[in-house]
């Protein structure tokens, strides 16, 4: 349509007078500049094409592993994630990125140990998220908690304020990152408690491994939903979470701790 | 009187700036009479774009920012404006038939963004290529 309009302006313009001519020009540069004007109205129908509007504050993320469940030498859950995730390490365990891992509790008087799955917490009241200078670090409205690359300028005061150790710093240049996980050097990190898995109704990938291989310890669901599993599981069980004590009010639970 | 001459000449000049712009979004893949270089760019494997061709030249980067705030925040994946899509559609396959990445002068990024000298930073996070290319599974 654009360029139907343009022949004639052109024509126009070589041989009227001196007002046509200003006259014919303002158009054509209001053609010109059309595409640019042309943003909006293009942009808009595409937009409204999805009907709906993301994640809703009306969920509540959340996950109950049960440790009575989980086997001390089982890390399946730490291998689907970092086979999800595309992580890699570089043989530095100190720095090298750590979205869920197994740590291993030991009671010191009877000698008992047990190991149990730790990642982000997703809590409701994110340290996190308060000490972040730039916003990156965010709460999605379903209440998952993470970190927008984009804005994220490596400070990593968010990692000093988790109480769970829950964050990676990536330290080194990356080369061919999963394209629904995009990771950089110089960005801070986390479980994503796999988002891009959740916006498209599946588990999270560590669930999934847990269920497939491995005990079956862990459940994950809508925690605002009276009618969910795991709403009904914490509901008839007792349950608890890390650091409680911090009253950061975490979207992850364990039984039998 | 001396005034109106003066308009007379800025009209002159300003038709003169204008005039290349405007015959060049007319096709922006044409070689214009001067034989100016131009990039060659890698074409989708669709029909069309998701937009006019023009449209995409001039405003790609917007869209681009605005779907990715949608994706991050909202968790809006599947939207036409995706860097995903982008990247899926434009694909450039190398001498070894495989996906060319970002490193390689041939990407449909760089064909551009090498023309115009702009600098993007879009490929240290993200993949420059499809997930199916040249990834092992279990990296």
């Amino acid at each position: 349509m654009k360029e139907n309009n343009k022949k004639p302006v052109r024509e126009e313009s070589c041989n009227t007078s001196r007002r046509s001519f200003l006259g014919s020009l303002a158009t054509a540069a209001g053609i010109s500049l059309a595409p640019g004007v042309m943003l909006y109205g293009i942009g808009k129908p595409s937009s409204a094409a999805a009907a709906t509007d993301g994640a809703s504050s009306s969920v509540r993320w959340g996950m109950l592993i049960d440790l009575s469940q989980c086997d001390n030498g089982c890390d399946d859950c730490v291998t689907a994630c970092a086979t999800e995730n595309g992580l890699r390490g570089f043989g530095r365990p100190e720095t090298d990125p750590q979205w869920i891992r197994k740590v291993e509790m030991t009671n010191p008087e009877t000698g008992h140990s047990k190991s149990l799955p730790v990642m982000c917490q997703h809590c409701e009241d994110p340290p996190c998220v308060d000490v972040c200078p730039t916003g990156a670090s965010f709460k999605r409205a379903d209440g998952i908690v993470l970190v927008d690359k984009h804005s994220c300028i490596g400070c990593r005061y968010c990692m000093m304020a988790c109480p769970y150790k829950a964050r990676s710093f990536v330290h080194e240049a990356l080369e061919d990152q999963k394209t629904h996980a995009p990771r950089g050097k110089g960005t801070v990190e986390s479980c994503t408690l796999c988002v891009h898995r959740i916006d498209e109704n599946r588990q999270p990938a560590c669930v999934e491994a847990c269920s497939d291989t491995g005990g079956g310890a862990m459940l994950f669901g809508d925690l605002n939903d009276p009618d969910s599993e795991i709403s009904r599981r914490v509901a008839t069980y007792a349950s608890q979470q890390i650091r409680a004590d911090l009253g950061l009010n975490p979207g992850i639970r364990y039984r039998n701790l | 009187m001396r005034s109106h001459t003066g308009a007379g000449y800025l009209a002159i000049v300003l038709l003169c700036l204008l005039y290349p712009f405007h015959t060049a979004s007319a096709d922006g893949n044409r070689e214009p009479a001067s034989g100016v270089p131009r990039p060659v760019i890698a074409r989708g494997q669709g029909e069309t774009c998701v937009a006019d061709n023009d449209f995409m030249r001039r405003n790609h980067m917007d869209m681009l920012n605005h779907q990715r705030d949608e994706t991050v925040f909202k968790g809006l994946r599947d939207e036409p404006f995706s860097l995903r899509d982008c990247i899926s559609c434009h694909v450039v396959e190398g001498a070894d038939g495989m996906a060319v990445t970002v490193s390689d002068p041939k990407h449909f990024c760089r064909t551009c963004h090498d023309y115009a000298a702009v600098d993007i930073d879009c490929f240290q996070c993200h993949a420059s290529r499809p997930e199916s290319a040249g990834q092992s599974g279990a990296n």
